[in-house]
């Protein structure tokens, strides 16, 4: 007993210090355990965030320190929310989030639906899948904006050749019809291996003895997939829209690289919107009321989808 | 007695620490966008540095992210740049807002005068509000927004011929804006020894000023006004004039009938390349990098030549250059400010153009040489003569992101009219100046 770890550390506990320690009762020693977390977090995110909702009824302005804030009460909430150009670019967040979303659920759950089957060199294949996630996004943009370039790009000569067109008829990143979708293909090149691999989690943690039971009730493989397979896995897809949807929600790198937010303002997704109000406008305070908005339709969303989430599971 | 010893003492601590730290050489941060003529500026300050044992450190930012990462140390007070050499339209927000130190005591103290410098340069670089004897800079570098194009293409015959054949006119530099838009016509998707090459590169990039820049080229021509009566901000009927809208709807037809495809966010860089590649006729850009596009081993000497923005109903061209300053932030603006009295030497002057960069200075664009000084030099006096600039507002940054956003709507992705492109950006600006109290 007298050998055991916690006598040795107890032992080598400076006597000063155990004293004062003996004397704390166990909630004051977990306080001092928590306290420091709580202080990073109320300084890091719960400040910030009160700090933000107060500028978010000013006129304040980050560039202009001299002049006079004037509380201005609800008039950036009301001017946001009646700016068609906000909901232009709210429009945009919501086509590049809804069709990244599908795509990359759609392509990363049947790429580990095939990744999941023992072959030759399956491991090597995993590699190759994963490595889009695995560069940065300004590299990404970049080398897609070249790719996507009307003159010298393979994309544009790919599509020619299967569609007969010439290559430079048509830009993928200056067209207002087609700039949308640029961005949605470059996003789910890049992040349909991060789903698929949730997926592949979620594929392999399925006991097989579940697929031996069906088996000997003789389940159709097609009646395996659709009552054992996709409920089984349906918990981890839906983790991996979630993570993807905030993350998409936020996109702003990507979008940048490749268009800045054109063609005109096609492309101008609302976390670049506000980059634009708060940074480059400086209009502070109505940019804090965006983001408090923003910030409460991410919440208010993710919350809903969590509920939805644990209801799954809960099946 | 131990304390009157330990006061004097002190006292003389003090003063001495005081006369080493105003004798003592300093490290000096100079800032500023990072192309050709900064490079020429780090070999001119040598002589400075050797002159006034001081040392030069360079903060030098790609042009694209120039302004935001300049104007956020200004805005955060940081202590970076010691000298700053920042563009002519953040005047306003440097005065107002105590970026820069105001430098008319200094001037006054070294014999500086104003009156030594181009009028339009420093209007432009120099004074707020616009116009009054109130200087936060020395014109430093004078630009404008020019053009250049491949001489050896337009004195071909067999190009000559059928340009007379398309045009009834000989191929010669453009006249008038309306002529600029016929020769990049005639070249666009021409085939030239095999290659497809197109008519000309144009400012389309929707970031930072790009488009603005490019549009104004053509909108001061027609005779764009911002405000009916300078200083009114009284803008209805001025920025969406017809002739505003007619130069408006001519850089569209330009963007969309003349530019290499896949143009759409294009500005200083992208023109460069398209030229050097030999992928157009012609280009748009500032006056600051034609000497280094005349020394290009491609595309530079004889095949290359410039002139000034064509004008239309009137001549305009699109100011660009900056004035120098001392950031307010500094703790070293003693040596700063020394740097500029050096600077605004007449001689220190010739020499800076001699190097490339392009002196606002009168004794440089007097002298009788300065025009045979180089192929371009006499262009950059006829354009400096009819500069327009954007607002020099402190809101400047509100004011050209609603532009820019306005105009890469209408000319690129073809959206609305450019009656309501200009009526649009009316309402944008009259929503900035109504926060900002002016109307």
């Amino acid at each position: 007993m007298s050998d055991k770890t916690i006598n040795r550390v107890a032992k080598a506990t400076p006597r000063r210090l155990a004293r004062k320690v003996r004397g704390l009762s166990d909630r004051a020693i977990a306080w001092i355990f928590v306290g420091p977390t709580i202080f990073l977090l109320l300084a890091i995110n719960i400040f910030p965030l009160i700090w933000t909702i107060n500028l978010s009824f000013t006129n304040f302005k980050a560039n202009r320190i001299n002049r006079a804030v004037d509380y201005i009460g609800l008039r950036n909430y009301e001017r946001i929310l009646t700016d068609g150009d906000i909901w232009l670019s709210m429009q945009a967040t919501a086509h590049f989030l809804f069709w990244t979303i599908f795509f990359q659920v759609l392509i990363g759950f049947a790429l580990a639906w095939l990744i999941n089957r023992k072959f030759k060199g399956n491991d090597i294949w995993t590699t190759i899948i994963v490595l889009p996630m695995m560069l940065s996004p300004a590299v990404v943009g970049n080398f897609w904006t070249f790719l996507y370039q009307p003159q010298i790009g393979l994309f544009n000569y790919v599509v020619a050749f299967f569609t007969g067109a010439d290559p430079s008829s048509f830009e993928m990143l200056g067209s207002v019809d087609l700039a949308p979708w640029s961005i949605v293909i470059v996003d789910t090149w890049m992040w349909t291996p991060f789903v698929m691999l949730i997926c592949l989690a979620g594929l392999r943690s399925i006991p097989d003895y579940i697929y031996e039971a069906a088996e000997v009730d003789r389940a159709s493989k097609l009646r395996q997939f659709f009552t054992i397979t996709i409920p089984m896995v349906m918990p981890f897809l839906m983790l991996a829209v979630l993570f993807r949807g905030i993350e998409n929600f936020k996109m702003f790198d990507l979008v940048v690289q490749l268009t800045g937010g054109g063609p005109g303002s096609t492309t101008e997704l609302a976390s670049i919107n506000l980059k634009r109000e708060a940074f480059e406008k400086w209009r502070t305070g109505y940019s804090s009321a965006f983001a408090i908005i923003l910030f409460v339709t991410v919440f208010g969303l993710a919350s809903i989808y969590v509920k939805a989430l644990n209801k799954v599971k809960e099946r | 007695m131990n304390s009157h010893k330990l006061a004097t003492a002190s006292v003389i601590a003090i003063a001495a620490a005081t006369f080493a730290n105003t004798a003592q050489a300093e490290e000096l941060t100079l800032c500023w966008a990072a192309w050709d003529p900064a490079n020429a500026l780090v070999e001119l300050s040598k002589e400075f540095e050797a002159e006034s044992g001081h040392s030069m450190s360079f903060e030098f930012v790609p042009w694209p992210n120039f302004a935001d990462r300049m104007l956020n140390e200004l805005n955060s007070g940081g202590q970076l740049c010691d000298l700053l050499i920042g563009d002519s339209q953040w005047i306003g927000g440097g005065a107002e807002n105590g970026h820069y130190v105001k430098l008319n005591d200094f001037f006054d103290t070294a014999g500086i005068s104003m009156d030594d410098f181009a009028d339009a340069t420093v209007y432009a670089y120099s004074t707020w509000p616009k116009g009054t004897p109130n200087y936060y800079a020395l014109p430093a570098m004078g630009d404008a927004n020019g053009w250049f194009y491949r001489k050896d293409w337009f004195e071909r015959e067999d190009i000559r011929a059928a340009f007379m054949e398309q045009t009834g006119r000989e191929l010669a530099e453009p006249t008038s804006q309306l002529e600029l838009l016929e020769i990049a016509q005639f070249f666009q998707g021409r085939e030239i020894d095999g290659n497809t090459v197109y008519g000309a590169a144009i400012f389309t990039e929707r970031g930072s000023e790009g488009i603005t820049m490019g549009v104004t080229g053509a909108l001061y021509p027609w005779g764009f006004k911002y405000e009916n009566t300078p200083g009114s901000y009284d803008m209805e009927g001025a920025v969406n004039s017809p002739e505003a809208v007619e130069a408006l709807e001519f850089y569209k037809e330009f963007y969309q009938t003349a530019t290499p495809p896949g143009y759409t966010n294009a500005y200083m860089g992208e023109s460069l390349d398209a030229f050097k590649s030999g992928q157009v006729a012609m280009a748009m850009n500032w006056f600051a990098f034609f000497p280094g596009l005349y020394a290009d081993p491609g595309v530079g000497g004889d095949k290359i030549d410039f002139f000034v923005n064509p004008p239309q109903n009137y001549a305009g061209s699109t100011l660009g250059g900056q004035g120098i300053s001392v950031v307010s932030y500094s703790d070293k603006q003693d040596a700063a400010l020394e740097y500029i009295a050096w600077f605004a030497q007449p001689e220190v002057q010739a020499k800076w153009w001699g190097l490339g960069g392009y002196s606002a200075h009168n004794s440089v664009l007097n002298d009788p040489g300065f025009e045979a000084s180089a192929p371009f030099a006499g262009d950059f006096l006829v354009a400096m003569q009819d500069v327009k600039d954007f607002w020099q507002e402190p809101v400047y940054a509100e004011l050209l992101l609603s532009m820019q956003k306005r105009m890469h709507d209408y000319v690129v992705a073809d959206q609305g009219t450019a009656q309501e492109a200009l009526d649009l950006l009316i309402q944008d600006w009259t929503e900035v100046f109504e926060d900002e109290g002016k109307l």
